[in-house]
């Protein structure tokens, strides 16, 4: 267990004021905070951080104590009638702790050494909530999965929860579930279940907005000649007429064979196909006999 | 808005320990919208989040309404960003990746 500077944290010197405290730890928490800074693992980490460091500078008492044992914390005598005292409370109050959540897990392993149950976390300070907590959730589908609409049932905090899931979800989309978060306090409301989809794609088409795309490789003859070929869909295979002298990169669009468009049942996005016109190679004496042919023919006019 | 969805101030101000005042004054810098019936105040349910945060700006960090006001429009303007970001991603995965999502 590493020692932790919190005068470093609140960048303050050791002789720091009261009044200097709470001034860095607010122009701090006011950088930091974590609704300033939604979705933010770094913020928040430091939100914790400063707050663990003010809970303790900012309190004559833990300062005093802090003060005392600074970086020598795990030699001290007295520390370790401490914490020997604080391990047995700790064994009695650890219960209630964690049916708080891991939400609430605000301070480092150096102060619950330290102070052992002696912490008011800052959530403990605030107004009490009446909303619900809010749930952030994963869900990890291919491109495929997301061709039709899914229904799937989530556990969340060991409440099942039944999704549909619409077709055309894009790639870190983020849903609202309303009312499947935490239960209200006061009959307040219940908080919301917010999930992301990660969508990752094993199929042969690229997927822009409502688009797929696809290349398909024409062998020289058919690009020159013409011909018929199968491609594949998500809705089936679908045949193409290739007409004669058709050039390298060029692009069909096939309308309505596309991706679903979001929350617009039977709406469909456009396939795009592009054609790569191959060079045969590992050619035969007689198919150079006959290339040169038509070279000659080409040159001679 | 649903009316088994709203909230009165009172009870609001009651749980929260606020002032009525402050509450209007949220009201009256459109950072809520308030809701009369029959003389009788009240929010929606979908507002309690954003209350909740004004709540910590204000009084955990001792940001004024102004102040609020401002934060908010920027977070608006940072998810906005972030909405688009994941877009020009997930275009820029065609050009780059195998794989388009």
């Amino acid at each position: 267990m590493a020692f932790v500077d919190y005068y470093k944290i609140l960048n303050i010197s050791k002789g720091a004021t009261e009044k200097e405290i709470k001034s860095a730890y607010r122009k701090l928490a006011r950088k930091y905070h974590p609704d300033i800074n939604p979705d933010n693992k770094d913020a928040e980490k430091k939100f914790k951080e400063i707050n663990e460091a003010n809970e303790v500078l900012s309190d004559p008492e833990k300062r005093k104590k802090y003060d005392k044992y600074g970086q020598n914390w795990e030699h001290g005598e007295e520390y370790e009638k401490a914490r020997r005292q604080q391990q047995q409370q700790q064994k009695r109050t650890k219960y209630q702790y964690s049916q708080q959540g891991s939400s609430d897990n605000d301070f480092s392993d150096f102060f619950e050494s330290m102070f052992g149950g002696e912490k008011t976390s800052y959530r403990d300070r605030r107004q009490p909530k009446f909303k619900g907590q809010d749930y952030n959730a994963e869900l990890h589908l291919t491109l495929k999965d997301l061709y039709t609409t899914q229904k799937q049932v989530l556990t969340v905090n060991n409440k099942k929860i039944r999704l549909t899931i619409p077709a055309g979800v894009h790639n870190g989309q983020v849903i609202k579930i309303k009312g499947k978060g935490g239960d209200g306090v006061n009959n307040g409301p219940s908080g919301d279940l917010y999930i992301k989809f990660i969508i990752t794609n094993k199929s042969k088409f690229k997927r822009v907005d409502n688009n797929l795309h696809q290349t398909i490789h024409l062998d020289l003859y058919t690009a020159i000649l013409g011909g018929e070929i199968t491609v594949p869909t998500f809705d089936g295979k679908v045949k193409l007429q290739i007409k004669p002298e058709t050039k390298n990169e060029t692009k069909i669009k096939l309308k309505g064979k596309g991706f679903p468009i979001y929350k617009k049942e039977g709406q469909y996005g456009d396939m795009i196909i592009t054609y790569r016109i191959e060079t045969p190679t590992d050619l035969t004496v007689k198919e150079i006999e006959l290339f040169k042919q038509l070279q000659k023919i080409k040159n001679n006019g | 808005m649903a009316d088994n969805y709203l909230i009165s101030t009172q009870k609001l101000c009651l749980h929260y320990n606020l002032e009525l005042s402050f509450v209007n004054a949220l009201s009256k810098f459109g950072l809520i919208e308030v809701k009369i019936i029959d003389q009788m105040h009240f929010i929606h349910q979908d507002q309690i989040s954003d209350i909740e945060k004004i709540i910590r700006l204000h009084y955990e960090l001792n940001i004024n309404l102004e102040g609020i006001d401002i934060i908010f429009n920027l977070l608006q303007k940072q998810r906005e960003m972030r909405n688009e970001l994941i877009d020009l991603k997930n275009r820029l995965s065609f050009y780059e990746g195998d794989y388009m999502l």
